[in-house]
């Protein structure tokens, strides 16, 4: 092994990911969640830090926290607590973030991931659960910042994993099991470009053979996956430059500039991380019962490497095929229903992740967010096995399902988009079509067989696409054949 | 003539002979006339008199609120909507709270109408008042006097006849040694008792709203409206339905009371030494049982609170930034300047070297060795308080090592004003209650304190033995006008 | 325990308070005497002792997850430095 990519090093990383929680309400008050609304419209004396007041936490939260905590293979920590973390930043009203440091709610957890060399386990260290802080709008013309709150106190769980990640690729796989994991609990919409999933990479590159870990800088301020692995690579590299020349890496935060391509460091002040951790003494002692961690496990649904094998096994899908489905858990819904209503489980996979897939990539739309019926993929499926329709018709009308959610039968019927059924017509087509070419003809039974192609196309043309192009092709074999 | 007690004026009330208008234009009057002289309060409710109109109205349609037109002074670190919240410190100088505090709403829902807000010891840190930003306030016993601390406005209030019952709060102590230096009965209830939601943290684990008063009976009344659960405060103790109704009577036949002999030694004073004595052969006059006893871990219990109290307050303390609410300073180059002018600016001394303490025992490196280790001390005076009450109904105790110190004597060394807080401060870190009472007075006039400390949730058997002493004795009758007069 | 100057400053900057000569000199003496006599809890043997952080023994306090009407945002910014555009407005942090 020549390390990565045969640099000849080797290189670590380490995931803190921020995942906010899609309560209704705050963690510690009943301000609504919502993202987008005007400034401090969500806010209350709770979380913009008024004098006097007190946190009370959000039954969900901790639901939501252990079952993350149990489908990554988690230790729940049953007797757990908040701390304050204190830190003075004008995003924070009250000067500390009650988070978990002594006590958090998870630890000792996995996650599988395709690795680089196979399959392996990404562990995580643990998950706690903590406030979000406020929202900072600079102006530099004036000079100033404007300070929105109702970002404040929205629920976050912090997922901490071992350094276990050797390349971009392992990290964006790690991410994207963890997305839709999160997904698939409804505990997140993890939504890397409004911010309710966010993550800190820390890296470190070795010599292959060391044992030792070398010094590690911590990147923040991806907002997409994409930007996650430009963003690796470009630390990799430049730590590998600063070793080559000689030189020691520095542990120090740094901020990627997506649009430029560079990061760089942050400026930090010598004694921002002493936080001065201690128990929270406003918010009670968290005591989960045995009974209490039975009930969340089970309203756990099955994650997707549960269904992923489940559809290589029940629908004889390829493990690509199955993994594409059930990355996202409203595909792998939509994949379900269909089959049950039409039992084509191959020419379902087929539309979603040929085409649903495509569609979705071409508009960088989420596929969570996926609203059409399965009712009428269905239906389009049992239309092309009916033979009504072609398969190049059907492309068409699943767009129209995609984009409109249109009842495929009828979009047919409405737009005479049925395959030719009448034999007659069409052999008086083929007719008109052979007579009109006689150059591809000769050829043809000159020995170039290609040639017929040609005429096929002339003959869907004619049909305005709707003849079943396999017919024709026969058909005119038989004439050019003869 | 004594002052009347809020029972009288709730009996006068709703035998038609008051009315919440009268009632509470003579205690403004009183104030107006008064307050100069001993600055208790920082603010008064210009709205009270229309407040009481409004009760009135209730009493007229016989809606009967069971502290219906009753006068009550709070404590300025009490947050309310329509008067401006302080904590005596100039960071909070005209804070306009968005809300009210729970305690508050269940007093204007009981009826009560509130006179204004009281001075105190900024933040609640100082045993004096004399730290409060607004001024000090003097002892009604005796101008040249300290009325003790924090809450030193609601029981100087009290004394002078400003009020008939106020809040004060108490983190470790600062509800009894006022009372104690000024002739008042006052409760520092059970942790948990009476919702904080509202209260401008101090220490959080150790704050508790409660009463001061003339009597026992009085500071039953007031509690009983603020005491339950709160559902806007986690540490507020569900099911709590305190009736003293059965409370107020003199047979206290039986009880057990611990009188620990180490709180008697060294370092009280002598006439404070012989109130107590007295209290107890009265106690034992009425059937209650005494028995001396060694009440461990004295010697921690200041220590260990000093911490706690100042590391909680060092993190309660650093919203005050001077961004979204208090002073504002006039000037600042960048953020950082803003921060730093606003914090500098706007705290005093003495809260600036709790911060500090705090900071400092929260810090890298020091957390275990300080913080922490006073966690684990708390721990070990409450299995010493435990094994106390396993035994004793209640224990009798001093309130403060000596009366009421004059104005100017406290504040050159923190370390023994700190050291003044030995009684009381232990209460607050496992959480007990205790009431805090008149026994006497010393050669020079000024009032005794005692108090009687009791196990978790025992306010009503505390009650009981405090109304049956003051059923039986007149100390907490004598007023600072009744002692001129003679 | 001794403080000495440099953890006065240290602890100073921590709590973003700013001391003059005179403050910094004298807060090292009194937290020096304070926590000085602070040591006495050396004195005992802690541990195998639990810390006692909560001491009223209540545990799972919670909420459902129901959203309340909006408290109105001009309570919240009433009292403010400065407002813009709704909210609160500080000079530019750095980044």
């Amino acid at each position: 092994m020549t390390g990565y990519k045969n640099t000849g090093y080797e290189v670590v990383i380490g995931l803190e990911v921020h995942v906010e929680l899609n309560t209704a309400t705050k963690i510690f008050c009943n301000c609504s969640t919502a993202f987008g609304a005007e400034p401090n419209t969500h806010v209350c004396p709770v979380c913009s830090g008024m004098p006097g007041v007190l946190p009370v936490m959000n039954q969900k939260v901790l639901e939501k926290a252990v079952a993350a905590g149990l489908a990554t293979n988690c230790t729940i920590t049953q007797k757990c607590k908040f701390d304050r973390k204190n830190y003075f930043y004008p995003d924070l009203p009250k000067a500390y973030q009650t988070s978990q440091l002594y006590l958090p709610i998870c630890r000792n957890g996995y996650v599988e991931i395709e690795g680089d060399e196979g399959p392996k386990k990404v562990r995580i260290h643990q998950i706690h659960m903590e406030e979000d802080a406020g929202k900072l709008n600079h102006d530099a013309k004036s000079g100033s910042t404007l300070i929105d709150y109702n970002r404040c106190g929205v629920p976050l769980l912090e997922i901490v994993s071992e350094p276990d990640m050797r390349s971009a690729e392992e990290v964006q796989a790690y991410l994207e099991k963890l997305k839709s994991t999160m997904e698939y609990l409804n505990v997140s919409d993890c939504k890397m470009q409004e911010g309710s999933m966010r993550a800190d990479v820390n890296l470190s590159v070795r010599r292959v053979g060391d044992t030792e870990l070398g010094t590690r800088t911590e990147t923040k301020n991806m907002n997409s996956f994409k930007a996650i692995a430009r963003a690796i690579e470009y630390e990799i590299f430049r730590q590998i430059e600063v070793i080559e020349d000689g030189g020691h890496v520095k542990q120090e935060t740094r901020r990627w500039d997506d649009e430029k391509g560079i990061g760089y460091a942050m400026r930090s002040k010598e004694n921002a991380h002493d936080y001065r951790y201690f128990p929270e003494p406003d918010l009670a002692p968290i005591n989960i019962s045995d009974a209490y961690l039975a009930e969340i496990a089970a309203t756990i649904p099955e994650l997707p490497d549960q269904k992923k094998e489940r559809y290589m096994q029940d629908f004889k899908l390829s493990a690509y095929d199955a993994a594409q489905l059930t990355r996202s858990r409203r595909l792998a819904e939509i994949f379900e229903q269909t089959v049950a209503l039409c039992d084509q489980p191959k020419e379902a996979a087929n539309f979603l992740i040929g085409d649903c897939l495509r569609l979705l990539n071409a508009e960088g739309r989420e596929a969570q967010s996926l609203d059409f019926s399965p009712e009428n993929l269905a239906a389009l499926l049992k239309l092309v096995a009916a033979g009504t329709i072609n398969k190049t018709t059907a492309k068409a009308v699943f767009e129209k399902i995609y984009a409109e959610n249109i009842d495929p039968a009828a979009y047919v019927k409405e737009n005479g988009l049925e395959m030719m059924s009448d034999d007659g017509e069409l052999d008086k087509l083929i007719a008109e079509v052979v007579d009109a070419n006689p150059k591809s003809v000769a050829d043809y039974k000159g020995g170039k067989k290609a040639a017929v192609g040609f005429l096929v196309g002339q003959v869907m043309k004619a049909t305005k696409g709707k003849a079943d192009a396999g017919k024709v092709n026969a058909k005119l074999q038989e004439i050019l054949n003869k | 003539m004594r002052e009347q007690t809020a029972k009288e004026l709730r009996e006068k009330l709703a035998a038609g002979e008051a009315t919440a208008c009268g009632l509470t234009k003579q205690y403004l009057a009183k104030i107006a006339a008064g307050d100069a002289a001993y600055h208790a309060f920082n603010t008064v409710n210009e709205a009270a008199a229309a407040r009481a109109a409004a009760v009135d109205k209730q009493l007229a349609a016989g809606l009967a609120t069971p502290l219906a037109g009753v006068p009550i002074a709070i404590k300025d670190n009490i947050a309310t909507e329509d008067m401006p919240t302080t904590c005596s410190s100039k960071i909070l100088e005209g804070f306009m709270s968005p809300y009210n505090a729970t305690v508050v709403e269940k007093l204007t829902d009981a009826g009560a109408v509130i006179l204004g807000k009281t001075n105190m010891d900024e933040f609640a840190m100082g045993s004096t008042t004399e730290t409060s930003y607004t001024g000090v306030t003097k002892n009604p016993w005796n101008t040249a006097k300290v009325p003790g601390g924090s809450s030193g406005g609601s029981a100087a209030a009290v004394a002078a006849g400003l009020a008939p019952v106020a809040l004060g709060s108490d983190t470790g102590g600062s509800i009894r040694q006022p009372c104690a230096y000024c002739g008042l009965t006052g409760i520092k209830p059970t942790y948990g008792a009476v919702s904080r939601y509202g209260l401008l943290a101090y220490g959080s684990s150790l704050d508790q709203i409660g009463p001061i008063a003339h009597t026992a009976a009085d500071c039953a009344a007031v509690l009983q409206v603020i005491a339950g659960y709160d559902e806007k405060d986690s540490t507020s103790a569900k099911n709590v339905n305190f009736d003293f109704s059965t409370a107020l009577h003199d047979n206290i036949a039986g009880k057990k009371i611990g009188l620990p002999r180490n709180y008697l030694g060294e370092g009280l004073n002598a006439e404070i030494r012989a109130g107590i004595l007295a209290a107890a052969e009265q106690f034992a006059a009425l059937g209650a049982e005494i028995e001396e006893f060694d009440m461990p871990m004295m010697d921690y219990a200041v220590p260990a609170y000093y911490i706690i109290a100042s590391a909680e307050a060092s993190s309660n303390l650093s919203r005050y930034d001077g961004i979204k609410y208090g002073y504002h300073p006039e000037s600042f180059s960048d953020l950082e300047d803003l921060y730093l002018s606003a914090r500098s600016e706007g705290f005093g001394p003495e809260v600036k070297r709790r911060i500090m303490l705090g900071t400092f025992a929260l810090s890298s490196g020091y957390y275990d060795a300080y913080y922490q280790k006073a966690l684990k001390v708390r721990a070990l005076i409450r299995q010493a308080f435990d094994a106390a009450f396993d035994k004793y109904d209640a224990i009798l105790s001093p309130v403060a090592p000596t009366t009421a110190p004059n104005l100017g004597e406290s504040l050159s060394d923190p370390l023994a004003m700190y050291l003044s807080d030995i009684y009381t401060v232990a209460i607050n870190l496992v959480g007990i209650p205790a009431i805090s009472l008149p026994c006497g007075f010393d050669a020079a006039g000024m009032p005794i304190g005692m108090q009687l400390l009791g196990a978790v949730w025992s306010e009503e058997k505390l009650v009981n033995l405090a109304h049956a002493y003051q059923m039986h004795t007149d100390w907490h009758e004598q007023t600072p006008t009744h002692k001129e007069a003679e | 325990m001794e403080i000495d100057r440099k953890m006065v400053e240290y602890v100073a900057e921590l709590a973003k308070l700013r001391l003059s000569e005179e403050e910094t000199e004298q807060m090292q003496q009194d937290l020096t005497k304070v926590l000085q006599y602070m040591d006495v809890l050396n004195q005992l043997d802690t541990a195998s002792v639990e810390p006692l952080t909560h001491v009223s023994g209540v545990e799972n306090v919670f909420r459902a997850d129901k959203a309340a009407a909006s408290f109105g945002r001009d309570k919240i910014l009433q009292n403010a430095i400065a407002v813009e555009d709704g909210c609160f407005k500080v000079p530019q942090t750095v980044e």
